[in-house]
């Protein structure tokens, strides 16, 4: 009997986890996630069926074998993601962290190669500047759309382009930044770079834990603030926050500053870092592409449901799948591949909530039903308890 | 003269590729469907296009009729990839933009898995000549011949004529304005009988059919044949729903809003042919950036008065009624 009651006050725990919001959109995400690595799977099986199961392997399991790098590369989509994340909060769909990213990448690179700063100085002021710069850059769209109701998707994919082309620009005529013979930009120097966290065969540097902070820091904003209150109100329902007195029009503004500048950060982080070979530090070529790790932000903040905590584990999800694809050319397949699962994440994600209430319904109604199933065992089982008394005593 | 000839020789093409791709998203959007997903439909269109052009090249056929062909096989590659939208947008009731993020995001990086698995290189290309150097007859009429007849393809009449079906559809057959019905206030056309759900899946494949289309159009008369995962058509899908706004979600304008920023695409990559451009020693990127440009500054004067369909993005609910 005890046992049996333990069973039935896990159930109602089960139940209340259910129904708390947090959980449902960890829920959906997990739902996205099996989604978009299985239809993968497929993909791998059409494209080279020989090697699909070892390959699907690498991309699952292949990034704990580079966990340095892993961190690594999830400080860029961590701060893109936490940029999307942060607009969505207020209702507004950042597509242009790619352009936010590039011209505050654009910015760090300015202050590494034109000022002269000491160690442990130059790098901090970089990794401002770009955050400067994507602040600029988010500045646009959040104006457009305040004052002159442009809708920022629009603003914000123009900008993509825009800052783009004057990023590749300024950085092909300049001479200090732009080697020709290499068509990419030159190594900073080392003061300009992000100090390593030294461990050894990564790259991994002080950039991850900046973003980590950063998101926890935009986590205490979004829940103890009276702007992130208002903030959230706003995506809620704006007339009603409007209604109740909050400024509308400076919010957007704001908030738009604040996930530009975000991004900006994450094209600091990324191109200050040091690489693999001692000396040298990541470069950039100029080839007129837009920044694929804005994209993926929206990956990561969708998978995240826009929460700064959930974020976090999100991008370095991601990261994660995206070392295994880089690992499956191992067998043949080609990195794309983790392209196209977290496309199928972010497509599935945008539904993954309708159809998780859905299943959430069908559970509800299953539990309801072992409910009655196990009032009716227990019955049952009195019965037979009862029986079995009566054989002893018969038996006596 | 022989550089305006050029340029409106060059323009034609390009600004029947954004036509095209812009009635398709009006075709959308006034059913209430935001097609973000423009990009995305364009480049898989126009793949499965070039990949057919690629396979029967060696045929020996007549170009044009591969021409028309490879329309046919990019509008249905277009239609089949917009209903992954209208599934997700009408039938699950999704956020609209993310959906169309996320295809616009599938396509380049699936044309570029499988170019580099099975053909070694970003894209497909095709080496057949489509170029009309000049109708005949048509062709010899002066100032009309060699603006529109000579050197020139295929695509801009056909074009021109999918303006005229589109422009009678969207004003003159029950369809179409029981399309526009359902995006300015799905309800009421509820009430009166019409399936929302039904005239949005079909406003989504027209833009899917379109879009296609204009994919293939866009490799055709602009990449020389070329299709690639790595620039995919270069914005082209945004650019077009800038269109589609600067022509407030109706025909004509829109054909004068593709012309608009055709002419200033063309300018951009024609620089070194005009002369008093080329000596002001601006850097070319300047000129790239123009249509972008132009894009914001066009919809930050036409914006306050948008027409807008009222009920475009939000996904219909029966029982809010």
């Amino acid at each position: 009997m005890q046992d049996r009651n333990r069973d039935t006050n896990k159930s109602i725990n089960l139940n209340s986890i259910r129904k708390n919001i947090n959980f449902s959109s960890f829920t959906s995400a997990l739902m996205a996630i099996l989604l978009g690595l299985i239809f993968g799977f497929f993909v791998m099986l059409f494209a080279k069926p020989s090697s699909a199961l070892e390959g699907f392997q690498l991309i699952a399991i292949g990034g704990f074998r580079r966990l340095g790098d892993v961190f690594y590369f999830a400080t860029p989509i961590l701060m893109t993601g936490l940029s999307v994340g942060f607009a969505f909060k207020m209702g507004l769909f950042n597509i242009g962290a790619s352009g936010q990213y590039t011209i505050g990448m654009f910015f760090a690179l300015m202050v590494g190669f034109n000022l002269d700063l000491p160690g442990g100085l130059h790098w901090i002021v970089g990794v401002l500047a770009g955050m400067i710069g994507g602040m600029i850059w988010g500045f646009i769209p959040g104006i457009f759309k305040a004052m002159l109701n442009v809708n920022e998707v629009i603003t914000s994919i123009m900008f993509n382009y825009i800052g783009m082309y004057l990023v590749d620009m300024w950085i092909r005529n300049s001479s200090v930044m732009y080697n020709s013979n290499m068509t990419r930009t030159n190594y900073l120097p080392p003061s300009a770079q992000i100090p390593s966290l030294g461990f050894t065969g990564t790259n991994v540097n002080y950039g991850i834990v900046l973003a980590i902070l950063i998101g926890i820091l935009l986590y205490i904003i979004l829940q103890k603030t009276t702007f992130g209150y208002e903030l959230k109100a706003t995506g809620y329902n704006k007339h009603a926050a409007e209604y109740a007195g909050m400024k509308g029009k400076t919010n957007i503004i704001i908030t738009m500053m604040i996930a530009g500048a975000l991004s900006g950060l994450g094209g600091a982080f990324a191109i200050l870092a040091p690489s693999g070979i001692f000396g040298s530090s990541m470069t950039y070529e100029p080839v007129n592409i837009i920044a694929a790790n804005g994209f993926n932000g929206i990956a990561v903040a969708l998978l995240g449901n826009s929460h700064p905590i959930g974020i976090i584990f999100s991008a370095l999800f991601i990261s994660h799948l995206q070392r295994g694809g880089t690992l499956s050319a191992l067998v043949g397949y080609k990195p794309e591949i983790i392209d196209v699962v977290i496309a199928i994440i972010i497509y599935f994600s945008a539904f993954a909530m309708i159809m998780n209430a859905a299943i959430g319904r069908f559970i509800k109604k299953r539990i309801k039903k072992e409910d009655t199933d196990i009032i009716e065992d227990e019955t049952e089982e009195m019965d037979t308890i009862d029986a079995s008394n009566n054989n002893s005593k018969e038996a006596e | 003269m022989d550089t305006l000839y050029y340029l409106i020789q060059n323009m034609l093409p390009v600004a029947i590729s954004l036509l095209l791709v812009a009635l398709g998203g009006m075709f959308s959007e006034v059913g209430g469907v935001i097609n973000i997903a423009l990009e995305g439909i364009m480049l898989f269109g126009a793949y499965f296009a070039a990949l057919f052009v690629y396979l029967v090249q060696g045929s020996g056929m007549n170009p044009q009729t591969i021409l028309l062909l490879g329309m046919l096989v990019a509008a249905v590659a277009g239609l089949i990839y917009s209903l992954l939208l209208s599934f997700a947008a009408v039938t699950m009731k999704a956020n609209q933009t993310i959906v169309g993020t996320s295809l616009n995001m599938l396509i380049p990086a699936s044309v570029l898995l499988f170019s580099k698995m099975f053909f070694m290189s970003d894209g497909v290309t095709t080496s057949i000549n489509f170029y009309i150097r000049k109708v005949p007859v048509l062709g010899d009429i002066p100032v009309i011949g060699p603006l529109f007849f000579q050197r020139t393809y295929l695509t801009v009449m056909i074009g021109f004529a999918l303006l005229i079906i589109a422009s009678i559809v969207f004003y003159k057959t029950k369809f179409g304005l029981r399309l526009r019905a359902c995006g300015e206030h799905p309800h009421a056309a509820d009430s009166v009988g019409i399936n929302v759900h039904k005239m949005r899946y079909l406003g989504t494949s027209i833009s899917g059919i379109l879009g296609g289309i204009g994919g293939f159009f866009y490799s055709v008369g602009i990449m020389d044949g070329n299709v690639n995962g790595h620039t995919g058509v270069a914005g082209f899908g945004f650019l077009a729903l800038a269109v589609m706004i600067f022509g407030q979600w109706r025909p004509g304008k829109i054909f004068l809003g593709a012309l608009f920023f055709a002419f200033l695409r063309t300018l951009a990559y024609s620089i070194s042919l005009i002369p008093f451009l080329y000596n002001l020693g601006i850097d070319q990127t300047y000129y790239r950036m123009l249509p972008y440009v132009a894009t914001m500054i066009v919809l930050a004067f036409t914006s306050k008065k948008s027409r807008a369909p009222k009920a475009e993005g939000i996904p219909y609910d029966k029982s809010l009624r």
